[in-house]
């Protein structure tokens, strides 16, 4: 073949790996939890303080672990989505009150809707660096066995909650 | 109404854009001097109308104008005044806008110093130049534009990022892009010069300043954000192999090839073809460079506007392009022929090595970028290439590319020898190495990647001297100061740029080499010692700035008892945006940086403190301004100025002249 070509064949395959790598997105980056048991933690409760909650509590449910705090920008664009789905009562939300004021974190679920079961309370984001929570709206799944299987970086949209969150936890469910 | 004018002298420019590039490619193809006379018109009016548009953005930016999509996401009213003007580009749309004026502008400096070029010539380049500003254009109008209006007006913006409120802002883009941009011009005149059939000595001497002046500007570019990213991020960090970061590197090297393959076209005649790849590689890369950027392909902290439907457009241009010249390149290049021969030791195979190792070197920065791309698209999972991979590859090459950098200006044209080679450099080979052990038992501590780095480093300050010593001694005028000045700008330059080499290694091997970092947690009166220095924490007070709230650091800096100076860090929230800015205080020496930046607080009076003594990291930066000023020298050089039509008669003498002098 004509030497000449080659820049242009190597071109064209490197033209061909942009175009699959535009419908990739690359902000999925999968947590290493997937598939390994939920880290454990016991911790008091938001609104009951002397109460605790831990992942073990929730045994034998398929439940979802939102992580959000009252500064987080993300978040108000996420809590109404989180509020309507929860009344669908498809699957039981435990809030994870990440490095903020007891008192900003009650007040805004008071203003807001809490569509949460409880809420952990986790002042110094010790639970939040066991989880490798790196930015705050992030969503776990964990299922009966209390194993992690999904994680949602960034708000839940209506889109996430219909294509990925609501067919996995019914599939989780009825396992 | 002033939003929409910009919008108007857009839409006009594409249409001057249009004419630019197409009707004078055809004028040159069919000797219709008419329409090839329409480039510098239409080059010129399209270049008022992209003005016009970008003094509209303008306007709406000082102006505050809020019903302005684009003014809304990025800046706000509190916004002090010449950080909204820079704000233009501190976006997408505007980035874009700021794209497309600079490459007007390089047009019509084309148009401007282009007297001695061919007509011919002349409407190929300009059109070339004409149908890429089309496809920014018409990216910009259809999926970018910046005049979209916001019904209602915004009360406010939402601000301009916090990491881009910083002077390096309204400098570091605009370089830059002069640059990424300038290379479009080398790259026009290789596609000119195909269509044309003609790749002659002459070609590569039109080529040459305008590549030169290019790779100034990529290198300060360059230069400018990675000393922004070293002030600004708070890491103490000046390079971190980001996406972005690389995706300007690549186009560095390449041009740096490229102006060195263009030396030997021009005085040999000889890697015609590879020149001209050279060309397309190196605007390819920069266009690439836009492409990663913009489409969100890659994710990077660089990466702030990410849509599917504008990477569709820029992959198609891209493919457009690059693909249409490489067709141009397989159809036209087997015709050019050879040039000269040489022998295997000759400063042509010198340079050919240099410059095969400068590709392989873009090439593993250019795998290492898109690894991670490649192996998602394939399925195999999500990874990331980090620092050590670069530096693990990287480093040898460029080794191996300074070591012949040094030898390479010391072997004759054509034909030279490895022995008579050795003999002239024997002698600065040594001293290299001993000046590097001398350094070395100064700091107390080496390995043998200090070792290497710093005789790397000796050696091209010295082998740069040498040459330079060489050259004066030749000439035949009297007194060394009447030598010096007989001495041309050229051989000044690349002896300069070589030297800011030879700096910019040393930089970058005694700052990795001998940094040290201590973070530790300090209240008032806390005391620390780095790097033979006391650090002591004086107090933290509240500030206030015109559009942040803060708390500023005092730190108090001492050696062997005396003040040296007080440093003042601070931790800012923007206001706007509730975002937390570090920023570092720094103390910047000849010898060594301190840097000092804050972590979190424990309180209003304790906070953790992050505090750096980075020997010799200035050098790095000094470096680059070495090389870019050793850039300017050559394109001054009085041969640039001679007219060519009066040079060509006797272009044979010349030749052989150039040939013997340099």
């Amino acid at each position: 073949m004509n030497r000449f070509l080659w820049p242009l064949v190597g071109f064209i395959v490197l033209l061909a790996f942009l175009a699959v790598g535009l419908t990739l997105n690359p902000k999925e980056v999968p947590s290493p939890l997937i598939g390994k048991p939920a880290p454990a933690f016991r911790i008091a409760q938001l609104q009951a303080e002397n109460s605790t909650i831990a992942p073990e509590d929730m045994r034998g449910k398929v439940w979802l672990l939102n992580v959000w705090s009252s500064w987080c920008v993300s978040c108000r664009e996420e809590h109404p989505v989180l509020v309507e789905f929860a009344q669908q009562n498809l699957v039981p939300i435990i809030g994870l009150n990440y490095k903020d004021k007891r008192e900003a974190g009650l007040a805004w679920l008071a203003e807001r809707g809490d569509p949460y079961l409880v809420s952990a309370y986790d002042l110094e984001g010790n639970v939040g660096i066991d989880w490798g929570v790196y930015g705050v709206p992030e969503t776990f799944v964990i299922d009966k066995q209390g194993v992690v299987r999904y994680k949602h970086t960034g708000p839940v949209t209506p889109d996430a909650l219909r294509n990925k969150l609501i067919p996995l936890i019914k599939e989780l469910n009825r396992a | 109404m002033i939003p929409e004018i910009g919008h108007l002298a857009l839409i006009l420019a594409l249409a001057l854009a249009l004419v630019q590039g197409v009707l004078p490619i055809i004028g040159a193809a069919r000797g219709n001097a008419a329409l090839m006379a329409l480039a510098r018109p239409a080059a010129r009016g399209q270049f008022v109308f992209v003005a016009l548009a970008f003094a509209c953005l303008a306007q709406a930016f000082l102006g505050n104008d809020f019903s302005v999509l684009y003014v809304a996401q990025h800046s706000n009213s509190q916004l002090p005044a010449h950080f909204r003007f820079a704000a233009i580009w501190g976006g997408h749309e505007g980035s874009l806008l700021l794209w497309t004026f600079i490459l007007t502008i390089w047009t019509v400096a084309v148009t401007q110093f282009s007297k001695q070029l061919p007509e011919e010539m002349l409407a190929r380049v300009v059109g070339v130049m004409g149908l890429v500003s089309v496809g920014f254009l018409l990216f910009m109008l259809f999926t970018s534009n910046p005049f979209d209006r916001l019904l209602p007006a915004a009360l406010d913006g939402r601000d301009l990022t916090p990491m881009l409120q910083d002077p390096g802002l309204i400098l570091h883009p605009p370089m830059l892009y002069m640059g990424y941009v300038g290379t479009s011009v080398a790259f026009a005149f290789a596609i000119a010069a195909l269509l044309g059939g003609k790749l002659d000595a002459a070609w590569a001497r039109w080529s040459r300043p305008w590549t030169t002046v290019a790779w100034i500007f990529l290198t300060l570019g360059i230069m400018l954000g990675s000393w922004w990213a070293y002030y600004e991020l708070g890491w103490g960090g000046w390079w971190f192999w980001d996406p972005v970061e690389n995706a300007s590197f690549m186009p560095w090297l390449v041009t740096t090839a490229l102006v060195h393959s263009l030396a030997v076209t021009e005085k040999r005649g000889a890697f015609k073809n590879w020149t001209v790849l050279l060309a397309i590689v190196a605007f390819s890369l920069s266009l690439l460079g836009t492409f990663l950027v913009r489409s969100g392909v890659l994710t990077s902290v660089h990466a702030f506007a990410v849509d599917p439907a504008r990477g569709v457009f820029i992959l198609a241009f891209l493919g457009i392009v690059v693909g249409g010249s490489l067709v141009l390149f397989a159809w036209r290049g087997p015709q050019v022929g050879l040039g000269g021969g040489f022998d295997i030791i000759s400063r042509e195979s010198m340079l050919l090595v240099n410059n095969v190792l400068l590709m392989v070197a873009a090439a593993s920065v250019f795998l290492g970028t898109l690894y991670p791309l490649f192996m998602d698209a394939l399925g195999f999972g999500k990874l990331s290439v980090g620092p050590p991979y670069f530096d693990a590859v990287f480093a040898p090459i460029m080794a191996l590319a300074v070591f012949l950098m040094g030898a390479g200006p010391f072997a004759r044209w054509k034909q030279s020898s490895a022995t008579e080679l050795l003999k002239k450099l024997w002698g600065w080979l040594l001293a290299s190495v001993a000046l590097a052990v001398i350094v070395i038992f100064a700091f107390r501590h080496w390995t043998a990647p200090i070792v290497g780095g710093v005789t790397l480093g000796f050696w091209a300050l010295l082998s740069s001297l040498a040459y330079l010593v060489m050259r004066v001694r030749e000439q035949n005028a009297s007194g060394v100061w009447a030598k010096l000045r007989g001495t041309t700008r050229s051989t000044y330059g690349m002896l300069l740029a070589h030297f800011g080499i030879g700096i910019f290694i040393l930089g970058v091997t005694l700052v990795k080499g001998y940094e040290t970092t201590s973070e530790v947690v300090m209240r008032p009166e806390d005391m620390t010692t780095v790097g033979g220095y006391t650090f002591r924490f004086i107090n933290a007070q509240e500030v206030t700035g015109p559009n942040y709230r803060g708390v500023r650091v005092a730190v108090e800096v001492t050696q062997n008892g005396t003040r040296v100076t007080t440093l003042y860090p601070e931790k800012r929230i923007y206001n706007v945006q509730t975002m937390n800015m570090t920023e570092s205080a720094i103390d910047t020496g000849l010898f060594r940086d301190l840097y000092v930046a804050l972590g979190e607080a424990r309180s209003l009076d304790e906070w953790v403190v992050r505090i750096q003594h980075k020997p010799m990291v200035d050098w790095i930066w000094v470096g680059c301004l070495i090389m870019a000023f050793g850039g300017m020298l050559a394109v001054s050089d009085r041969r640039y100025r001679v007219p060519s039509r009066r040079r060509q008669p006797e272009a044979g003498a010349l030749a052989m002249a150039a040939a013997k002098t340099s």
